[in-house]
């Protein structure tokens, strides 16, 4: 296989790796923030062991987070070094600055929350988790920030052979960050959200611990109802700027291969024959494509067909036109899952405002495989952003394949490919057969004395 | 001073406090192995660094990040021509991170066992590689004109010269881990640290002689930059000198400080040598990829210098207050180390 090929696979696989950890990092940093508050501002017991037991699922998540997130700070440099002379000027930048803004954040305070409990006041303590879940939500910002440049370049000239620089603010302020990055964290708050929230499900079905796991529950469904209306709602915004600023990648996600035609129609599902340029059936539902696109019933959205016409224009000869079967499928299987979301969520309020939460067997149910929801929209999230964004790794700046390293052989991308899936898979069932034993052991371990809790990292403390 | 000289010096500055910081916490790694009796001993090691190790960790990935922004031809030079090291340096970081957070969280022997495997082989092999990383540097790379590195891995990467300085790397960093642990902990432990750098005193003073040696033969370091090398190596050797006393008369916190001093000193020299090029190219000077070439644009530099002008200040605050708040030795004490 060629080193592009490989080159682009273990990009793909190592991040879509890392963002299974990220946005539940994101969340539960700030569901546990939330916990630890209710703890000091109620003071009741009950809080402190709230944030204590969704605490111990956001340390094994973060671990996970923080070591396969190092391998995307050094693979730039590493699969793409004609990528990174090309755009370090600019892209470099946010990189660093995430590192010294949020990195040092996140693991410093993180240490002091985790070894903290007996030995730090209570407000320096509850401080110490909100400036981690501080730290994750800059995190986020910065790091969207250099792919928003990517998706949309902005700020820069070109100069000496490269992108440079020349206006940071207009980095800050790229449009496609300002809708990237609410519909992101939104995206992060809910899957934090439904994994309390099928977890207390389960619980509260095996009738354990239920006062505590009915109040994670309704936590979790209010975050959770919130979040993922968040996430349409910002996920619209999304589209609108699809269709003005990157065309192709929302005609792909429409498989609309000719002009719409005014009003607009949007497709539901399609047969997509990429070889004819044409769908073999389509569902379709008039004027909301106009709508989703501009906010009113009228407006045409333009085809692929038409659009790569006129790159060939600009860019020269060559096909400008994404995979569109994994575009237009990946946009319909996110959206599908935020509609759920939205659904599930309602009904549990509803629920617990009859007070029949507990008892609702169906429903709670439903909410241990709703956990995955979440996971299903942000993959299927990134791989719609990226994979419609091709054949550019730069939009209209550089191709993808002019960024891979000319000096690296395709033997050694295929050695780290298998050495790192490898371990990512050793990883992620270490990381799930953690999270089912402590759901199995639920809250209140310490006091029933299971002394099998010799964990240091949580318990343990230096002094 | 241009922007592009500062940052070639916050570079330095930030591989520095990386190795005096993660240094000793490679070194404890190292010493759950060598030094630790029992599965006790083992948490109370790993609590020493327990809530710094992620913390310093980052002024690697801050580099790291540093050179993308500050100087994109030398991360993307370094980090594609050195691709096998890093995947193993990477491999070896991920093992090791995970193993702190899993290993307590089950207690069956295995699983114990393999997150102790991980947290040695994963404090073992950075520090070793690192050492190879910088020798290598400072010895010449085959560099082309295309700034493309094409690096055989035996010769190119690994030589009798950069096998040295990955050795003499691992053992000044064992022993920075050892004083700290002599600081960290009570008893026994504390003693044991104590005998044990005494033990490794002698040969890591040969290693360090050696690997002076060795940079003279192997490089033009010294032709080069002989009037700093000689004195620094020169007060290196003098701080060396002192350290013994200092260990025999049980001063740990001054102890810690030569160990650490000594690891800064090789890591600046590296930089020393370096300096005006990022990379030297082993085929034709000329390809040689100084400072200037690599960097980024005026604008870029500016505002990093700015950002990193008002937060470095910040982070350094905050870094050593979590310090102070941890400053207490770890004991086995059942009332402190509850579980
Ligand atoms: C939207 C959020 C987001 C996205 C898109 C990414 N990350 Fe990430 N990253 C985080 C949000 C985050 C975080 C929430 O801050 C993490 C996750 C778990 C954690 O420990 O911090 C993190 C950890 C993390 C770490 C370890 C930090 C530490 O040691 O504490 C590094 C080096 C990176 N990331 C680098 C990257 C790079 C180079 C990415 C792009 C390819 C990337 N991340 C995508
Ligand atoms: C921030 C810097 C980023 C850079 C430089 C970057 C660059 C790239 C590159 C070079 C590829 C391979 C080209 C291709 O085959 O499509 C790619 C693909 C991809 N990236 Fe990004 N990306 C970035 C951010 C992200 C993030 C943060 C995520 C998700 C967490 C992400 C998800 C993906 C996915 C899902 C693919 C498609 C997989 C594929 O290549 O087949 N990207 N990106
Ligand atoms: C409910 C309706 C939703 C709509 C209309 C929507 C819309 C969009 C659009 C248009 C994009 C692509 C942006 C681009 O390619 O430049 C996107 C990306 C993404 N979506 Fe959604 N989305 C929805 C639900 C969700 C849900 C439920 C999640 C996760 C829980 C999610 C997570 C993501 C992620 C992680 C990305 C990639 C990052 C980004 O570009 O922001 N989305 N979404």
């Amino acid at each position: 296989m060629s080193e592009l090929i490989l080159a682009r696979i273990q990009f793909a696989s190592t991040t879509i790796f890392h963002f299974f950890f990220v946005p539940l990092s994101i969340g539960l940093a700030f569901l546990v923030a939330l916990m630890e508050t209710l703890y000091v501002v109620k003071k009741q017991e009950i809080y402190k062991e709230m944030s204590k037991f969704w605490g111990k699922f956001f340390l094994i998540n973060f671990a996970v987070g923080v070591v396969t997130g190092i391998i995307q700070e050094f693979q730039f440099g590493m699969n793409w070094s004609d990528y990174s002379r090309f755009v370090g000027d600019v892209f470099g930048p946010p990189l660093a600055i995430e590192a010294l803004l949020a990195f040092f954040m996140e693991s410093t305070f993180i240490g002091l929350w985790i070894f903290g409990w007996n030995r730090l006041p209570k407000k320096i303590h509850l401080l110490s988790i909100w400036l981690v879940s501080f730290g994750t939500a800059i995190s986020a910002l910065w790091i969207l920030a250099a792919n928003s440049f990517m998706q949309n370049p902005v700020g820069y000239t070109i100069q000496n052979g490269r992108a440079e620089m020349n206006n940071f603010l207009d980095i800050l302020t790229n449009e496609k960050l300002l809708v990237a990055y609410p519909h992101t964290i939104f995206a992060s708050l809910t899957t934090a959200a439904f994994l309390v929230g099928g977890i207390s499900a389960w619980n509260l079905l095996k009738k354990r611990h239920i006062e505590f796991f009915k109040r994670s529950a309704v936590i979790s469904l209010i975050i959770g109802l919130v979040s993922s209306l968040g996430v349409a709602f910002s996920g619209h915004t999304q589209a609108q700027y699809l269709v003005s600023e990157q065309p192709m990648k929302m005609a792909a996600a429409e498989a609309l291969w000719e002009d719409s035609g005014d009003p607009a129609s949007w497709t539901v599902i399609a047969g997509i024959d990429t070889e004819n340029k044409d769908n073999t059936f389509q569902l379709d539902i008039p004027y909301a494509l106009s709508f989703l696109s501009y906010g009113k019933f009228s407006g045409d959205v333009k085809g692929m067909n038409t659009i790569q016409e006129e790159y060939e224009q600009l860019y020269g000869e060559g096909d400008y036109i994404p995979p569109v079967k994994t575009t237009f499928w990946s946009f319909r299987i996110m959206v599908a899952a935020g509609g759920l979301m939205i659904l599930l969520s309602f009904i549990g309020l509803v629920l617990h405002w009859r007070q029949k939460l507990p008892t609702s067997t169906r429903f709670l149910k439903w909410m241990i495989p709703a956990i995955f929801l979440p996971y299903i929209a942000n993959t299927s999230g990134w791989i719609m952003s990226e994979i419609g964004r091709q054949p550019w790794v730069v939009n209209g700046l550089m191709l993808t394949s002019s960024g891979v390293s000319p000096s690296v052989s395709s033997g050694q991308i295929l050695f780290s490919l298998i050495a790192f899936s490898l371990i990512y898979t050793l990883l992620a069932i270490a990381m799930v057969f953690l999270f089912v034993k402590v759901i199995k052991k639920g809250p209140y371990a310490s006091e029933t004395g299971d002394a099998t809790v010799t964990d240091p990292f949580s318990t343990g403390r230096v002094g | 001073m241009e922007l592009s000289e500062l940052w070639f010096v916050l570079i330095g500055v930030l591989f520095v406090g990386f190795v005096f910081l993660e240094g000793f916490d490679f070194g404890v790694g190292m010493a759950t192995k060598f030094l630790a009796k029992n599965d006790m001993e083992k948490r109370i090691l790993i609590n020493t660094i327990g809530p710094f190790w992620d913390a310093n960790e980052v002024w690697l990935l801050t580099a790291g990040g540093a050179m993308f922004a500050a100087f994109p031809h030398w991360y993307a030079t370094l980090f594609s021509g050195y691709y096998l090291a890093f995947v193993l340096l990477l491999l070896a970081l991920i093992a090791r991170g995970v193993a702190f957070e899993f290993r307590g969280k089950h207690n069956t022997a295995n699983w114990v066992k393999t997150w102790d495997w991980s947290i040695f082989l994963g404090s073992l092999l950075p520090p070793f590689l690192l050492g190879v990383l910088f020798t290598g540097l400072i010895k010449g790379l085959p560099i082309g004109a295309d700034m493309e590195m094409n690096a055989s891995f035996f010769g190119d990467l690994v030589n009798v010269y950069t096998v040295i300085g990955g050795i003499v790397f691992l053992m000044l960093v064992y022993l920075h881990g050892l004083m700290f642990i002599s600081l960290k902990t009570d008893g026994d432990l504390r003693e044991r640290a104590n005998r044990a750098a005494q033990k490794m005193y002698l040969a890591t003073g040969i290693g360090v002689v050696v690997f002076v040696l060795a940079t003279a033969f192997y490089t033009d370091a010294f032709t080069n930059r002989g009037a700093i090398l000689i004195p620094l190596y020169g007060v290196a050797v003098v701080l060396y000198l002192f350290l013994y006393s200092l260990l025999k008369n049980k001063k740990e916190g001054l102890s810690f400080t030569m160990t650490g001093l000594i690891l800064i000193l090789v890591t600046v020299s590296f930089f020393v040598v370096l300096f005006p090029n990022v990379m030297i190219s082993s085929i034709d000077p000329s390809y040689s990829i100084s400072l200037y070439d690599a960097a980024s644009g005026a604008y870029s530099l500016k505002v990093m210098t700015i950002v990193a002008g008002i937060f470095v200040p910040i982070v350094l605050a905050y870094t050593v207050w979590s310090y102070y708040i941890f400053r207490k030795r770890v004991t086995n004490n059942k009332e402190h180390l509850e579980y």
